[in-house]
């Protein structure tokens, strides 16, 4: 087990920048979940850790050790791969055990350990296959074998489940942070699926366009985004953003909306910022309270929730509310709303950076 | 390929019995020519029946030798053959695994170069160099030995090409794998795509076997003694021009000689077809 350390890490491909200087110091036994859209890094972030691509600046520390100039397999790391990778021609046991006779394991110990991962992921009946023989989720949990075998200090995963069909993807995710807190190694993670990000993660980091716009847990990730790309990418169904401005006494001024007043907002008068509010956030007034309404243009009845759809007032921003249980709204409904002041989130609108307010 | 039923089912048969007999029909003659007498043969009409002769002819053929072979029996020239044959398969199939291996895997200065130097040597066939080639066989002294039979036949574009192609195909994730695992170049070429490529290792042997086997103009070109000869040209040089070709002979002959090509590829042919339209996913 190990500490993994980013420190000004950059990779670029023929002068152009991929990744701009990632920060991140991973604790011993940490799972971090590297989480962005497809192109923004992630994957070549966690690359250069495995040691697949080479670094362009800064170093990454695996322990004390500095490993920018070692090789893959001396790095004490394991990964599991999107397709994962198998040797087609090999058994589940010879493909689990490759890399421990590669590095000259007695034959005694190579079968414990194999026998110790097959038990602990239920492949003892598999053993004797080969991969095309097994379903996905089968091959998924061999190329996990492939990885625990090693006893690596390091688990690397790069977006080890989205070859699955949802159902199995939702056993898998479980299994495999079941597996994690088990072993306790420190693990890095990649996905672009923000459910199994938020899931999984010790600590997330939100990769967008080679830029980490935030290190934090998850619950502060959606308690706190950082920025606007963060606010939007956590969460779901995704954050409102509406046009406003600071009025002269503080309040905010919306699109044929006036909210009232948040206590010391350190914004000078007159900025444009942009508010977000999540939809399960936005509150049905009461008598008397309503800042706006919402126009109802369509629902959708998920049972546990209902989600509207619509504009906030007549032809206003489009804005969705997430209400709790099934409710009967007839398209065409103005529902009065009511921001919460602790539910608001204030952003820059030019540089999309977090404004803080109490 | 609608339906196998219908009014036209029968088209697709006849075609195929029609090739059938154009194909097998002149096997069939020579077959019968090897069980009779030269003299029945030139009789002017020969039995389309076969004669009695069939072991006596063949022990001959193999066992003595004749004047037209300078008395080298063919059992001699089917050993060159078959040397010849797999030292080009297993030489050639060598060679371009290792040359496509090291194009597709390893980033080196001048690959494409190599490459399409490679690729070039397809436009330039055994006969349009062959003049250089012997010349160069002659200099080291590989005229009238196993060496100068196969080894300039070895180098092939087509067998490279095939190999690179089937490389490509090979996921990156794998080779990440492999280099994870520890696995060398050597290694992952041993314990990875080696036995990734059986199905199309077989598949080229059968083809090179019968390409090794089949060669005429360069055994002719580089052997002079008639016990280094190979059995294709043998049978060529049983044909005199005088009335003194032992044709009851050389019908037995042309029968042997095409034995082997067609036991490898009947051996081999779940094999072969598996290579040729099966990729290994």
């Amino acid at each position: 087990m190990a500490t993994v350390t980013l420190s000004a890490v950059t990779k670029s491909y023929a002068g152009n920048a991929v990744i701009h200087g990632v920060d991140c110091a991973i604790a011993d036994g940490e799972f971090i979940v590297i989480v962005g859209p497809s192109g923004c890094g992630k994957s070549t972030l966690l690359r250069m850790v495995a040691g697949l691509e080479a670094i362009t600046s800064g170093t990454i520390a695996i322990g004390s050790r500095v490993v920018n100039k070692v090789e893959p397999k001396d790095r004490d790391i394991a990964m599991v791969f999107q397709n994962y990778a198998l040797y087609p021609h090999m058994t589940v046991f010879d493909n689990m055990a490759y890399g421990l006779k590669i590095r000259g394991l007695a034959k005694s110990e190579i079968r414990a350990r194999v026998d110790k991962a097959a038990a602990i992921l239920q492949l003892e009946a598999l053993l004797g296959r080969t991969p095309r023989q097994l379903s996905g989720g089968q091959r998924q949990r061999v190329a996990m074998g492939r990885a625990i075998v090693r006893e690596p200090q390091v688990f690397l995963f790069d977006e080890p489940l989205s070859n699955l069909d949802a159902k199995l993807r939702v056993q898998m995710r479980v299994e495999i942070k079941r597996l994690q807190q088990r072993l306790g190694t420190t693990s890095i993670y990649v996905t672009h699926d923000q459910t199994e990000a938020m899931t999984l993660a010790d600590r997330l980091i939100v990769l967008n366009a080679g830029i980490a716009e935030q290190i934090g847990r998850p619950i502060e990730l959606y308690e706190r985004p950082a920025s606007l790309f963060v606010a939007g990418f956590i969460g779901s169904p995704a954050m409102n953003f509406l046009d406003a401005t600071v009025g002269a006494g503080g309040q905010l001024i919306l699109a044929g909306a006036m909210l009232p007043a948040l206590p010391p907002v350190a914004v000078p008068a007159g900025t444009e910022i942009t508010l977000g509010i999540r939809p399960e956030h936005l509150m049905v007034a009461g008598d008397g309270e309503a800042a706006a309404s919402l126009q109802v243009e369509m629902i959708e009845l998920l049972g546990a929730d209902t989600i509207a759809y619509g504009t906030l007032g007549e032809g206003g921003p489009s804005l969705l509310m997430r209400l709790n249980g099934s409710v009967g709204i007839a398209p065409g409904t103005r529902l009065p709303l009511r921001f919460p002041p602790e539910r608001l989130h204030l952003f820059d609108r030019r540089s999309g950076r977090r404004l803080d307010h109490p | 390929m609608e339906s196998r039923s219908g009014r036209l089912a029968w088209l697709p048969h006849l075609i195929l019995l029609a090739g059938l007999l154009l194909v097998g029909f002149p096997i069939y003659v020579t077959f019968v020519g090897s069980t009779l007498t030269t003299p029945e043969i030139l009789s002017g009409h020969m039995s389309l029946l076969p004669g009695g002769h069939l072991v006596e002819n063949y022990l001959t053929a193999l066992t003595q030798g004749m004047p037209q072979l300078s008395g080298v029996p063919v059992a001699r020239l089917m050993l060159n053959s078959l040397a010849m044959a797999l030292a080009i398969a297993f030489g050639k199939m060598a060679i371009s695994f290792l040359s496509a291996y090291a194009i597709v895997f390893f980033r080196f200065p001048g690959r494409m170069v190599c490459f399409w130097m490679i690729f070039l040597t397809l436009m330039l066939p055994v006969e349009v160099r062959i003049v250089p080639t012997f010349q160069v066989a002659a200099s080291l002294g590989l005229i009238d030995t196993y060496g100068g039979l196969a080894i300039p036949l070895i180098a092939s574009a087509t067998a490279t090409l095939l190999f690179r192609q089937f490389f490509l195909t090979v996921p990156d994730e794998l080779i990440e794998a492999a280099r994870l695992d520890g696995a060398g170049p050597l290694r992952f070429l041993k314990d990875v795509l080696l036995p990734l490529s059986s199905t199309n290792l077989a598949a080229l042997f059968v083809i090179l076997f019968v390409y090794g086997w089949n060669q005429y103009l360069w055994p002719l070109l580089v052997t002079n003694t008639a016990s280094m000869t190979t059995l294709v040209v043998g049978i060529k040089s049983m044909l005199t021009v005088d009335a003194n070709t032992p044709w009851h002979l050389v019908m037995a002959t042309a029968i042997l000689a095409m034995l082997p090509p067609a036991a490898v590829v009947l051996l081999m042919q779940r094999w072969f077809v598996k290579g040729l339209v099966e990729s290994e996913k």
